[in-house]
C-alpha cells in the first residue's frame, strides 16, 4: 500500500510483486485514471486531498480484509494524491492468486471499499476555472454494499 | 476534555482551518453531540456543520457513526463523504 504524489507504471509494479515468485497463476490490475469529463461537464484539473495516517490504516484494513476473504498470494493499492489531470493515473489495484476468480474477485473488493471507505476528496478544476469538490455517489455505496453477503472462498 | 480536531475537504474550507485543539465541555459524549456543539460555535462553523446529516467522522483515525462515543478520543475529523479511487 502507498499513497504518493508521483505517478506509477504498471508493468513495474506487476513485475516487483511476482519476482521471483512461481506460486502465482493469476495477475489482476485496476488502473484508475482521470477523465476530462464528469457529469456532463469538461475537467481541466483535479486535486485529491486526503488524511494521513488515516489513509495508510484504511488501505492496510481493507487489504487486510481482502487476504482473509480470498487466497490471494500477493496485493497492493497505490494511491495519488496532489495535483493531477485528465489522462493521468489516479488509483492502481494489483492481486496475486494461484488461480483467477480470487485475483478478479479481490480486485473489485479492494476498489470497491476504497471507494466507500479510504478517506479521499477530489476537487475538480472547470474548464472554466471554478473548483468544486466531488460529491460521493450512491452507486459507488451499491457496488460496496453487495460484498456484505458472505463471500464465496474459491481457488 | 481537550481533543485534536481535525477537518477535511470542503468542512475545512468552510470553518477556515485544518486543525485545532479545543476543550470540550462536560457533557459532549458523542459524534451528534460534538456536531451540535460545534454548530454553536461561530457563523463558520453554523455553516460547516449545517447539513450535519451529510458530515462523517473518526475517532482516532476509524470511521465513527453518530452515536459513537467520544470518549478517550485524542484525535475527531469531520469530513464529507469520501470520494477517492
Amino acid at each position: 500500500m502507498r499513497v504518493q504524489t508521483a505517478d506509477f507504471e504498471v508493468g513495474a509494479e506487476i513485475a516487483a510483486l511476482t519476482a521471483g515468485r512461481s506460486d502465482i497463476g493469476a495477475v489482476v490490475t485496476f488502473t484508475g485514471r482521470m477523465r476530462a469529463d464528469n457529469a456532463g461537464q469538461l475537467v481541466a484539473g483535479m486535486t485529491l486531498e486526503h488524511y494521513p495516517g488515516m489513509t495508510e490504516s484504511e488501505l492496510e484494513r481493507v487489504e487486510a480484509e481482502a487476504q482473509a476473504r480470498w487466497p490471494l498470494q500477493a496485493s497492493l493499492i497505490v494511491h495519488r494524491v496532489g495535483a493531477l489531470k485528465p489522462g493521468d493515473n489516479i488509483v492502481l489495484v494489483v492481486t496475486a492468486s494461484r488461480h483467477r476468480q480470487a485475483a478478479f474477485s479481490a480486485a473489485e473488493f479492494l476498489m470497491d471499499y476504497l471507494k466507500t471507505k479510504a478517506p479521499f476528496w477530489k476537487k475538480e478544476i472547470g474548464a472554466d476555472g471554478r473548483a468544486a469538490w466531488v460529491d460521493a455517489r450512491p452507486s459507488d455505496d451499491e457496488a460496496a454494499g453487495r460484498w456484505r453477503r458472505p463471500p464465496a472462498r474459491e481457488g | 476534555m481537550r481533543v485534536k480536531l481535525l477537518y477535511f475537504a470542503w468542512v475545512r474550507e468552510k470553518t477556515g482551518k485544518a486543525e485545532e485543539h479545543v476543550d470540550l465541555p462536560a457533557g459532549i459524549k458523542t459524534v451528534a453531540e460534538l456536531i451540535a456543539w460545534l454548530q454553536q460555535q461561530g457563523p463558520e462553523y453554523a455553516e460547516a456543520f449545517r447539513r450535519s446529516e451529510v458530515i462523517r467522522a473518526a475517532i482516532d483515525r476509524t470511521h465513527a457513526p453518530p452515536g459513537a462515543s467520544i470518549a478517550g478520543a485524542s484525535e475527531i475529523a469531520f469530513f464529507p463523504p469520501v470520494t477517492g479511487g
